[in-house]
């Protein structure tokens, strides 16, 4: 019915528009109760349907948060038992490396303490006292002669005798305590020696000590994983955080210098490949070199493994010792052949790239300048061809970090994001809960007319309910109040829904 | 056993969809044809720099031709040089250069024409580069567009040129132009229509700065 015939029903426009109006309250507000009740329902599902799922989203957080405690102690116990195995082997190393000395040792202390024992026993030999010749020659010296020419010849000569007599055990005694002090010099560099050994003794025990107290810090580490303490889990949080990001930064400089070889070894590679044929999208010359650099890489990678500094792949750390040292030896003889490889491709390259600036300097007709003579840049590429392979055989390291610390990592922010989501649907539920409620009391201030109307009519006969508050949501659905916490959210999915 | 027949069929399948080295559709075809009519001929010192531009630009697996136009040009007798260059750039430079001798060498030695066999011309690299079977195809005319042809000669074959660009290069005015450039205008627009009808992409560079317009599209 068109505008014009409906305000025409009366002849005054003013009142078919009033007529319309009170008709138009009147049926709102019979249809209020069922208006509110649809509008409730309709709320109710929006806010029961999103705190549902925002409780499913905060489970599935919690089972995640816990999945990502478990790896984390796991990796955590992983670590600490390899740094507590690190460290019985170079005590094992230590103790070996001593013990195995110990028979020479103890075969070196003893001939020395033989030796200054046979030292002592001669420094001991006491040198004969002196005669005591003085009294005598004295004596002899002071008989009188009466001048008879023999009795002076023979007491002259006995004095001669007993002169040189005196000389010669004086001599004698010398050179015994010479020998004696000799015997004591020898001695000297023998209590050094000992006192040495004894000290490097001293030194190595004091090293196990070093060594056994750093195992003692490891086992307490280990033991606070083990209980799976706040601490121990803060601590693991924070450690493959901070290895997340540094290896990351290590991997990223690590794409800079494949980067660089790559442009080192493309455009050689299609003298070799052919610079016309493609794979896919891509130059067949660009993938071979691609590929051997990834070789290169994964060569790196074994080597590493072999050599059990990484544990990427568990099958090649437990060989037996043999068969890794053979894997060690080809992995680095395949890892020198691609070095060199790459080092021809290297000086080929800068062969094309002098070709092709030549050619260039024809077609534009340029005078040609002169070949530049100085074979540095050549030599230069040679050498970083052939340095790359082995400096990126090194990535496996942070390659290891990365993945092993990446897990924590995208654990951690995927909680988050299911945190933020459950906040999300949290407040999805909550302002359709609210908006429900706006959207009720906005028809009920349209029809406000007819409400007054009704409470005077029910005023009048003395049959209020309550409060206007109470009856306005008496039929209405929705619940006074909103859940908005995980707890209530959580008890309020138990509940049995109307 | 069930696993290894499976990795061997992922990697079959790999293999198949990206080992396919399809250089042949990516690699260009080039057909320059040079006017030799008349004063024209004198302009063919441009078509040398046109020429070197090529060499430049072309890569391994390209394949570039040169021929000339005159009284009758659908003739492989009139094509001065060709080349596919070779897979390994060492040898294809090797190619460039010979190929730029042989040109310059035509260009030295190249006399005038009488008529102007312009649709002959372009008939024959038709057939050329159809055969080269290139992947991205282009005719490159050097020419003032002006077809006299000799008596006798038939010319109304429409052109296949499905997947074919064809690049009308330093369209000189004629003396007639400058009076009326209507009959300029006149005759590119035949030369599009004819081209356009036979399902080839047009364009003119007049201004030499801009051949790296050549290969934009």
């Amino acid at each position: 019915m068109p505008l014009a015939n409906m305000l025409s029903i009366t002849s005054n426009t003013f009142l078919s528009m009033m007529i319309w109006i009170a008709l138009l309250l009147a049926a709102l507000y019979f249809a209020r109760k069922p208006f509110h009740r649809a509008m409730g329902s309709f709320c109710r599902i929006i806010h029961s349907a999103m705190r549902l799922a925002a409780a499913s989203v905060l489970s599935a957080k919690k089972k995640l948060v816990q999945r990502n405690r478990e790896v984390l102690m796991a990796a955590g116990l992983e670590s600490a038992e390899r740094l507590v195995e690190r460290e019985f082997e170079r005590i094992n190393a230590a103790v070996v490396r001593d013990l195995e000395g110990y028979p020479n040792l103890q075969r070196q202390l003893s001939e020395l303490t033989i030796r200054l024992d046979e030292d002592y026993s001669q420094g001991a030999d006491v040198p004969p006292e002196l005669p005591n010749w003085i009294p005598i020659i004295e004596s002899i010296a002071s008989i009188k002669h009466s001048g008879d020419s023999m009795v002076a010849n023979m007491l002259g000569e006995i004095n001669r005798t007993l002169t040189e007599q005196h000389k010669a055990s004086i001599d004698n005694h010398r050179s015994a305590n010479a020998a004696r002090h000799s015997i004591l010099t020898r001695m000297l560099p023998v209590w050094r020696k000992v006192q040495k050994t004894l000290n490097d003794v001293g030194k190595s025990i004091g090293n196990l000590n070093q060594r056994a107290k750093s195992i003692d810090r490891y086992m307490d580490e280990y033991e606070q994983i083990r209980l799976q303490t706040d601490t121990a889990a803060r601590m693991l949080s924070s450690s493959s955080l901070t290895q997340f990001f540094i290896s990351g930064l290590v991997l990223m400089i690590a794409f800079g210098g494949a980067l660089i070889n790559f442009n080192l070894i493309a455009l050689p590679m299609s003298e070799m490949v052919g610079g016309a044929s493609y794979i896919g999208p891509y130059k067949t010359s660009d993938v071979a070199g691609l590929v051997i650099i990834l070789i290169e890489l994964t060569m790196g990678l074994f080597l590493m493994e072999s050599l059990r500094i990484t544990r990427l792949f568990p099958i090649i750390g437990s060989m037996d010792d043999k068969m890794r040292l053979r894997m060690i030896w080809i992995t680095f003889t395949l890892l020198a052949v691609l070095a060199g490889v790459e080092s021809a491709l290297a000086f080929m390259r800068d062969r094309i790239a002098q070709d092709m600036e030549a050619l260039r300097q024809t077609l534009a007709g340029v005078e040609q300048a002169s070949a530049a003579t100085s074979m540095i840049p050549t030599i230069g590429q040679m050498v970083l061809g052939f340095i790359l392979p082995f400096a990126l055989a090194f990535v496996a390291i942070p390659l290891e970090s990365f993945v092993s610390s990446s897990r924590t990592v995208l654990g951690i922010v995927a909680a988050g994001a299911l945190g933020l989501f459950a906040f999300v649907l949290r407040l999805i539920g909550n302002i359709g809960y609210y908006a429900g409620r706006l959207v009720i009391n906005t028809y009920d201030l349209i029809i406000f007319p007819s409400i007054w109307l009704e409470g005077v009519i029910t005023g009048s006969r003395g049959q209020r309910k309550g409060p206007v508050e109470e009856r306005l949501f008496e039929d209405g659905g929705i619940t006074e109040k909103a859940v908005d916490n995980i707890t209530d959210t959580i008890e309020y999915k138990k509940e049995p829904q109307e | 056993m069930k696993k290894t027949t499976a990795i061997a069929l992922i990697l079959c399948l790999f293999i198949a969809i990206t080992g396919c080295s399809d250089s042949k559709s990516r690699s260009k075809g080039v057909y320059m044809l040079l006017d030799t009519s008349g004063t024209y001929a004198l302009e063919l010192k441009k078509a040398q720099l046109i020429l070197n531009y090529l060499l430049g630009v072309l890569q391994p697996g390209d394949t570039l031709a040169v021929a000339r136009i005159d009284t009758g040009s659908f003739s492989e007798k009139d094509i001065v040089a060709k080349v596919t260059f070779d897979e390994r750039p060492s040898y294809a430079n090797n190619q460039k250069r010979t190929f730029q001798q042989k040109v310059n060498s035509f260009v030295s030695t190249v006399k005038s024409s009488q008529y102007t066999d312009i649709s002959g011309g372009i008939l024959q690299a038709i057939e050329y580069l159809n055969e080269q079977g290139s992947g991205q195809k282009y005719i490159l005319i050097f020419s003032d567009l002006k077809q006299e042809l000799a008596k006798g000669y038939k010319r109304d074959i429409p052109f296949q040129l499905q997947g074919f660009n064809v690049i009308a290069l330093n369209v000189t005015k004629l003396r007639a132009d400058n009076i009326d450039p209507k009959k300029y205008q006149s005759r590119v627009t035949k030369w599009q229509g004819e081209v356009e009808s036979g399902g080839g992409t047009w364009s003119i560079i007049n201004d030499l700065e801009n051949l790296d317009h050549i290969f934009a599209k």
